[in-house]
């Protein structure tokens, strides 16, 4: 049986003893932000309290005001785009695929990279309710839409301690692609 | 513009794009879920399993409430066939930008289609050269629906290489994944263009994809087992199946070329084919 930790927005020093690899159940208010909005807030200020915020890297399907489809977006586009966020307190990042090295780093002692099931959008649209929106002017895919959890189901891909199953993973790859291909 | 919406064929034809997207975002086919469902059974890693269990609950829901199963709705890919008795002219073109504004508003989907500078957003996934529309001669009047999502469209690479370098086809493939790794959603399906130009190579690949998955010659069983051997896994969280499945598609080329083309697909390789009849 595995076993799951249950966590709750906003997030706080909880998150220091998540290990990569540890199953999550995450409930409570979460953002959602891909690309446009990362520069938006980056350009003119976070528009939420971003102490002890989690991020979620999805662009949603919303229709009369209700989440259709929610999955994760390819996280690693926004590598460059997320230290700012980490640095004014943002304890937790939800997408898929990963990120970079200099992302691993600056969570180290302060956050977690949470991954969520890629193109699961119903399974995850399911667990949510939307609450409302900022810079909706960047269109439904690229605003940032409010969205209050209930127990969405995630793997700690990062941890605050440097490890990052990604990154692991990426290595052995690396490791049977020179084996076979040197 | 002025839309032929009098014309039976442009009503028929962009009724069809818009039921054929419908079916596509909301109902893998058969052959798809099949090869997810032995993935879940091979696997031995609680957390790959884990993810793929998630997948497949999460293609349950999509098709019971008839809702779009992943959010990125892609970018709308085309094929039609037109027999001889249908003349080919834009009405069929327009027919299919139409019932791509219609899907996105009905389904809905969500609207993908920006300006590339710009990044101004249509709102209803159509703009210059969107939809990309190829046309083939056919016994009947057919529309197939590919929507292509970006996470697994970004990931995809094409290689010009020497004509005596065939050898490395398989590790070019390979490489794909490992430069890709869990960002594009595997396990992934890999479309594989060889041969032809630098740009038909790449329809090629794309093209491949709508092939079904549920046979693999040896050389595309070579490739995904090159593939596999990666241990990327469901999501690049470790496992054996990183790859459902490799299909190639060849041309023939130039004798100083050999193109080849790598479309990643995500898990969710949505594609319909509805057929018109007015």
């Amino acid at each position: 049986m595995v076993t799951r930790t249950s966590l709750t927005t906003p997030l706080g020093d909880e998150v220091l003893s998540l290990h990569a690899g540890d199953q999550v159940l995450l409930s409570g208010i979460v953002y959602t932000a891909r690309d446009e909005a990362h520069l938006m807030m980056k350009e003119s200020g976070i528009p939420f309290d971003p102490v002890g915020a989690a991020i979620y890297h999805c662009g949603p399907v919303i229709k009369d005001a209700r989440i259709l489809a929610a999955g994760p977006t390819t996280s690693a586009r926004l590598n460059a785009l997320t230290g700012f966020l980490l640095d004014r307190g943002v304890r937790a990042l939800i997408g898929k695929g990963g990120m970079g090295a200099e992302v691993a780093r600056a969570l180290i002692g302060r956050g977690v990279y949470l991954s969520c099931t890629g193109g699961c959008a119903v399974l995850a649209a399911s667990k949510m309710s939307l609450k409302g929106v900022y810079f909706e002017e960047l269109g439904m895919a690229e605003a940032i839409w409010i969205i209050e959890l209930d127990s969405l189901p995630l793997v700690v891909g990062i941890d605050s301690h440097g490890n990052d199953l990604f990154a692991d993973i990426a290595l052995g790859a690396n490791k049977q692609f020179h084996r076979t291909f040197t | 513009m002025v839309l032929p919406e009098d014309d039976p064929l442009f009503r028929a034809l962009s009724a069809a794009t818009c039921r054929a997207f419908r079916e596509a975002v909301t109902t893998l086919p058969q052959d798809v879920v099949e090869a997810l469902r032995s993935a879940a059974m091979r696997e031995p890693s609680a957390l790959a399993k884990n993810e793929l269990k998630n997948i497949l609950d999460n293609i349950a829901i999509a098709e019971q409430r008839a809702l779009p199963l992943c959010q990125d709705t892609g970018v709308p890919v085309v094929y039609l066939t037109v027999p001889s008795h249908v003349p080919f002219t834009d009405t069929l073109i327009c027919a299919v930008g139409e019932g791509v504004r219609r899907a996105t508003r009905e389904i809905p989907l969500r609207p993908n289609v920006v300006s590339p500078l710009k990044r101004e957003n249509s709102g209803d996934n159509t703009g210059p050269g969107m939809p990309i529309v190829h046309v083939r001669p056919g016994s009947c009047l057919s529309v197939t629906v590919l929507p292509k999502g970006a996470g697994a469209e970004n990931m995809s690479r094409l290689a010009m290489l020497l004509p005596t370098e065939r050898e490395k086809i398989p590790r070019f493939v390979a490489e794909t994944m490992l430069i890709a790794g869990g960002r594009p959603c595997p396990p992934v399906i890999l479309g594989v263009g060889i041969g032809g130009t630098f740009d038909g190579c790449a329809a090629l690949a794309k093209e491949a994809l709508l092939l079904p998955i549920d046979t693999m010659d040896p050389f595309e069983q070579e490739l995904c087992d090159a593939v596999n051997a990666l241990g990327i896994g469901p999501m690049g969280l470790g496992g054996k199946t990183t790859a459902l499945a490799v299909k190639v598609r060849m041309a023939a080329c130039h004798t100083a070329s050999l193109p080849v083309a790598v479309n990643v697909q995500c898990w969710a390789a949505r594609h319909c084919t509805v057929e018109v009849t007015w």
